[in-house]
């Protein structure tokens, strides 16, 4: 798995655009507004490796915070200009509200990917990147509000050991959010989904990213996954309550949910 | 659903030699056409040409195949498979073979041109194992056609030699290379190619023997004029 991440890395963003025809981004959003994370949540991205929950994590508590502002002063009416010049700045230094994002990836050179893009479209506070395998987090326990893994967990060979990891460095009443692959029941959509898959996925490897066989493997490792109510079950061994699931594109994707109480 | 899967499984054990991958007629429509576009947008994409030779392939290839059986040193290729790699040839022999021969000018324009017979791609989408060993042949003995056409491995080289490679084999890729290598060329070197190089090209690709049917591993101390006259290629202007 290591090596086909490696030749992967740098055209990791291009290849999900071009196979999902750019819906990995909507899958993604709504996995954020599912998580509606308030500021001072401390997140942790397992092989979140390019960043793009890590991001979007903090734009949705940046623009909460900022109506949390806006809010705060519309109710005080008669503040004096220098009162309110005050108020943004005292925000200015806590825009995040100190919310924070720890992003863990297994692989070193996703996460170098991670900070350029990173570096590149400005972001630069609440954001850590951890060299770590999801089997066996570097981190103790009950530190986490939120943990999620967004199309990683099928690459980790063990689930089960994945699953009790994320239970264990929850904090109580913390949050489990996994966005990935699942079943598509109908039958119809089935095949279309499939003849896509490993018609044309492994092309767009090779003409895109010069690589057939690592897509390939992708596309036999989606099939392999356990489907939704599985998944569920496991989720549900490791101790996780409430557990749920939302699947989105008949269930090309599932966003599960479970919480640690 | 099952049935396919073990389908599926089938076709990945149809690997009719080492790099092989099996593909389906829909699969080589979309490598076609995607390594074409890719190759255009980006042309330091070799594996894009090569990719789109293997696709594109299935008319030239058995035709060349066949041009090599029916010819005694063709055959002989065939039986032996030779290959050109850097392993295989003795290159300070031919370094001192004396200038002129073609092994003393091979070594010269591999060293001139900074490039190494080693880095032509081997091939996957080849569904025939003999045919795939003819496309690696044409690959390795590119660099022995520029040295026997005099043109450098630049922009205009190039399109030069796929010129005569185009004549040569037939294959869809030489002829999309050649037809639009020089889009990128500027008009001066434009007017060159048309003017003189291209004709030149094509005449003696159309007089010339086939090429893939000269051992030039056996021949490293003939003099280069003296092959071009064997095959047939004019001298260079």
């Amino acid at each position: 798995v290591y090596q086909v991440f490696e030749s992967v890395a740098k055209k990791y963003d291009v290849m999900n655009d071009s196979m999902t025809l750019g819906i990995h981004r909507v899958w993604k959003d709504i996995l954020v507004h599912k998580m509606n994370p308030s500021p001072g949540t401390l997140l942790l991205d397992v092989a979140g490796g390019t960043g793009d929950i890590a991001f979007r994590f903090i734009n949705y508590v940046r623009s909460v915070r900022e109506q949390q502002l806006q809010r705060k002063l519309k109710h005080h009416q008669n503040l004096s200009w220098q009162e309110i010049f005050e108020n943004y700045q005292e925000d200015k230094f806590n825009s995040l509200g100190d919310s924070q994002v720890v992003v863990c990836d297994i692989n070193r050179e996703m996460l170098k990917v991670g900070k350029q893009k990173a570096q590149h479209l400005g972001y630069s506070e609440g954001l850590s990147w951890v060299l770590g395998n999801a089997e066996e987090l570097p981190f103790g326990d009950d530190k986490f509000d939120v943990y999620t893994i967004a199309f990683g967990i099928r690459n980790v060979t063990r689930i089960d050991l994945a699953l009790q990891e994320a239970y264990r460095v929850l904090k109580p009443g913390g949050r489990f959010l996994c966005l990935e692959f699942s079943h598509v029941s109908n039958p119809l959509l089935s095949r279309l989904y499939d003849l896509y898959s490993f018609q044309v996925i492994p092309v767009l490897g090779e003409v895109i990213a010069g690589d057939w066989k690592s897509y390939q493997y992708l596309v036999e490792s989606i099939r392999q996954f356990p489907p939704q109510e599985e998944l569920k079950a496991m989720i549900e061994d490791a101790g996780f309550f409430k557990v749920d699931y939302e699947n989105l594109n008949f269930g090309i994707v599932a966003i599960h949910s479970g919480f640690k109480l | 659903e099952e049935e396919e899967e073990v389908e599926e499984e089938e076709e990945a054990w149809h690997q009719l030699y080492p790099g092989h991958i099996p593909t389906s007629p829909l699969q080589k429509a979309l490598l076609a056409a995607g390594s074409a576009l890719m190759a255009l947008y980006d042309p330091y994409r070799h594996d894009m040409v090569a990719v789109l030779g293997e696709t594109t392939g299935c008319l030239a290839l058995p035709n060349l195949r066949d041009k090599m059986k029916h010819h005694p040193e063709g055959y002989r290729i065939l039986q032996e498979r030779p290959r050109i790699r850097l392993s295989t040839l003795d290159m300070s022999r031919l370094r001192g073979l004396p200038d002129g021969s073609l092994g003393r000018e091979y070594v010269r324009f591999l060293e001139v041109n900074k490039v190494s017979p080693d880095t032509r791609m081997p091939p996957k989408f080849v569904d025939d194992e003999e045919l795939a060993y003819v496309i690696q042949r044409y690959r390795e003995v590119h660099d022995l056609m520029h040295t026997l056409l005099g043109m450098p491995t630049n922009m205009l080289g190039e399109v030069v030699v796929k010129w005569f490679e185009a004549v040569q084999t037939g294959l869809p890729m030489c002829v999309l290379g050649a037809a639009f290598g020089p889009v990128r060329l500027s008009t001066r070197k434009l007017q060159v190619l048309a003017t003189e190089l291209v004709p030149w090209a094509i005449r003696s690709g159309l007089n010339a023997s086939c090429v893939l049917n000269v051992y030039y591993e056996q021949r490293w101390e003939q003099p280069v004029e003296s092959l071009r006259e064997e095959i047939g290629i004019f001298p260079p202007p």
